[in-house]
This record gives structure tokens, C-alpha cells and sequence, in this order.
């Protein structure tokens, strides 16, 4: 059995996704990372971006993250956010409406918030 | 009917209404503390993982951070009292305003000026009453507070603390809040957010036998202290936000609950004595019958003779 690691992906209000994994990709501000099981203890400010979590039965979890940390030690991954969504729960139309909607207004964090969490879906 | 049981009727009228109204209260109130209750152990793993990182970087690193480093001569601390907007919930928010009212005497007897910061239109009241100086105060979401009210809170408390004390910034930052223990138990807390005392974390990760690791830091350890104390002390805020709602609910319950029961004892004792006044009209009214058919015999007798 390929190592694990254990992720917990959780939002200021509620804890979004967790679940082993074997590869986590998130995205700091220095640049890419991708955490395997046995990293090093690491502690990173995420930039906001889609992490991809590559989960231990195949699979692919894509969730938009909105600024936050990612925190590894103990094999255990946690990435705090602020506003954290999976993939599957974005609503392509209204995030294209809202970005729409702050380009015109020129409200440059709904626009990247909106931005986001397109790049998430599209990763996906 | 007489005009003595007229007033009790009407009594009975009034208090029953005022009844209904406490008891929708209530249950109103009763319902939202599981939905608050519910807010706060959503909001715990969010809290715990980032007081976790928080530990890892004051601890495992030895970078000097405005933040986490006590000021020699601390002069000016703040105080968040975290307060109800609506009256009708016992003593809830006098009790976390007493305790506010302790914790600044404690700090001006350190020699210590407190700046005042306040959430929710009870505490606005009470120090605008006594014309007191407030920095700032937040209005209209304790009932059911959301991250962005605890943003819009922390950031110009952030912002006092990063400014020297010369400049009217701050060395210390303290939170006044109702802790939710249990249903039936809440109480006025107070508490120092900044500067942190590791003294704690540290304490609570050898109970556990966990020792922290050395961290590598992603872009650098200051960076790291700078990104995410901030977002601590939002944290902390939220929490205390929620705690305090669902204790503002708590407590609300339980004072309509009383309200609730008291206006059933009202109720009670006011038709006992609508029913003795009843009785008593009803008797008279015999007595007057009786005596007026007694007084016409004895008029009629008269003059039969």
C-alpha cells in the first residue's frame, strides 16, 4: 500500500473536506508545492488558487481556496482558509455572472475571488 | 358586572397576552442556541488547526514578532466587550459589562490607559450614558454573527497594536465575552488575545506528549508570523462572537422562561381573586334580593293590619 497522508481541508465556518490522500498540490506565495507523504514539516502562506488533493483511492478533489495556510507535520495536512470550495460545489454560471459583474464594477476582489473558483472548476 | 371584577378580567387579559409573547420568545430563543450551538462546533477545527500553527511558529522559531513579543512597559491596552444587541435577556449583558468594568480597573491599576472597543447596542448604551469615550463599536449582527463581522472587528484592533504606543497604538489586546459552558451555564469571560502567551500552548502540547516539530517555512518565518496572527486574532474574535450568541440566546430563554412561568402565577392568583369578587357580588346581590322581598313583606304586612 503507497503512503498516505492524512488532509483536512476546513473554511473559517465549517470543516470542508478530509480524507487520506497520497499527493497534495497547493500553491504559495513563493510557488508551487506538492506535499507527499514524509515531507518535511512545513508550514506556507497559500496564494488563492485551486489545491489539487490526488486522494488514496485515485481520485481528484480540486477546491478553490481563498488565501490561508497549509500547515504539514506528523503526516497529517491541514489547509486553513478562509473561504474554501470544492470543485463540485461551484456554480459555474453564477461564478461567471459574478465575474462578469465585477469586472464591470471594477471590484477587483469579487473578480478574483470569482476567478478563483472558474480555475477551480476548470482544474477539475 | 361589577366594576372590581371588571379590572381583574381586564388584568387577566393583559397578562395573558403578555404570556403568549414570552412564551413565542421562548421557544424562538430556545431553537436558535442549537443553531448557534451548531455555528461553534463548525467553527472549531478552523480555530484549533490555526492556534496549532500558531504555536508551531511562536515555538518552533526564534523569529521576534511585534505580535508575540510582551511590550517592557506596556501602557496602553485595548478591551473588546462583546455585548447584545436586544434587551430581554436577564442579566447577560450587565454581567459581561461588570466583568469589563473589573478588567479595566485591573489594567488602569497596572498604570495602564484602556481603549474601549464594543460590539452590540447594550454596551454602546451603557457607555454612552456615562458619556464614556468608546474608540469604535459594531452594531446589528449578535444574534447571529458571520466571519466577515469578525474581519471588519479585528482589523482596526490589528491595525492599533502594529502602531507604536506613541502614536495612540496599543501593547495589549483584551476580550470581554459570555463563554457558552452549557444550556443552563454561561459565563462573563475575559481574556488576553495579543500579546500570546505561549506559556498555555506549550503546557497543553506536553499533556499530549506531542512535540512539535521543526517547521520549514514557506516563504519565511516572518512572513508566515505576519500572514497569519492576523488571521488569529479574526479567529479568536469569531469564536467569541459565536459563543457570545449562543449564550445571548441561552439566557434569553431562560429569562422568557421565567417571565413565562411568572405570568402564570399572575394569571392564577388574578382569577382566584376574580372569582372571589364574583362570589362576593353574586352574594350581595342575594342578600340585596332577599332583603329588599323581606323589607316589601313587611311593608305589605304593615298595611294589610
Amino acid at each position: 500500500m503507497a503512503a498516505e497522508l492524512h488532509v483536512e481541508l476546513v473554511a473559517a465556518d465549517r470543516s470542508v473536506w478530509s480524507g487520506e490522500a497520497t499527493l497534495v498540490v497547493a500553491r504559495t506565495t513563493s510557488g508551487d508545492i506538492g506535499v507527499m507523504p514524509g515531507h518535511q514539516p512545513l508550514l506556507g502562506v497559500l496564494e488563492s488558487g485551486p489545491v489539487t488533493i490526488r486522494t488514496s483511492d485515485g481520485g481528484t478533489v480540486v477546491a478553490a481556496v481563498h488565501g490561508g495556510f497549509i500547515s504539514f507535520a506528523d503526516n497529517k495536512l491541514s489547509l486553513l482558509a478562509e473561504i474554501a470550495e470544492l470543485a463540485d460545489e461551484i456554480d459555474v454560471q453564477r461564478a461567471e455572472r459574478a465575474l462578469e459583474r465585477a469586472k464591470s464594477d471594477t471590484d477587483a476582489g469579487a473578480e478574483r475571488r470569482a476567478d478563483v473558483r472558474l480555475r477551480a472548476v476548470a482544474a477539475h | 358586572m361589577g366594576a372590581q371584577l371588571r379590572v381583574y378580567k381586564r388584568r387577566i387579559q393583559a397578562v395573558t397576552a403578555t404570556k403568549k409573547i414570552t412564551k413565542a420568545m421562548e421557544m424562538i430563543a430556545a431553537s436558535r442556541i442549537v443553531k448557534a450551538q451548531r455555528k461553534v462546533a463548525a467553527s472549531m477545527p478552523y480555530a484549533t488547526e490555526l492556534t496549532r500553527a500558531v504555536t508551531a511558529v511562536a515555538t518552533g522559531s526564534n523569529t521576534k514578532h511585534p505580535l508575540t513579543t510582551e511590550a517592557e512597559a506596556p501602557a496602553r491596552a485595548a478591551v473588546l466587550l462583546l455585548t447584545s444587541d436586544r434587551g430581554l435577556a436577564g442579566g447577560y449583558s450587565s454581567n459581561a459589562i461588570k466583568t469589563a468594568e473589573r478588567l479595566r480597573e485591573r489594567l488602569a491599576a497596572e498604570g495602564k490607559e484602556v481603549d474601549t472597543y464594543i460590539v452590540g447596542r447594550k454596551g454602546v448604551a451603557y457607555y454612552g450614558f456615562r458619556e464614556r469615550k468608546v474608540s469604535e463599536s459594531w452594531t446589528g449582527f449578535t444574534d447571529s454573527p458571520e466571519y466577515s463581522d469578525a474581519k471588519k472587528i479585528a482589523e482596526p484592533l490589528i491595525a492599533s497594536i502594529q502602531k507604536d504606543t506613541a502614536e495612540g497604538g496599543v501593547d495589549e489586546l483584551h476580550i470581554v465575552f459570555t463563554e457558552f459552558v452549557s444550556m443552563m451555564t454561561q459565563n462573563a469571560v475575559d481574556g488576553r488575545m495579543l500579546p500570546l502567551s505561549l506559556d498555555k500552548g506549550e503546557e497543553e502540547s506536553t499533556e499530549k506528549g506531542e512535540i512539535l516539530p521543526l517547521f520549514e517555512f514557506e516563504p519565511s518565518a516572518e512572513d508566515v508570523l505576519d500572514a497569519l496572527l492576523p488571521r488569529y486574532v479574526e479567529s479568536r474574535i469569531y469564536n467569541a462572537l459565536l459563543q457570545a450568541a449562543a449564550s445571548e440566546h441561552a439566557a434569553r430563554r431562560r429569562a422568557m422562561k421565567s417571565a413565562t412561568d411568572n405570568a402564570g402565577d399572575l394569571i392564577k392568583s388574578l382569577s382566584r381573586l376574580a372569582n372571589a369578587a364574583r362570589q362576593a357580588e353574586i352574594t350581595q346581590e342575594i342578600s340585596e334580593i332577599v332583603g329588599g322581598a323581606g323589607a316589601l313583606a313587611d311593608a305589605s304586612a304593615g298595611s294589610d293590619k
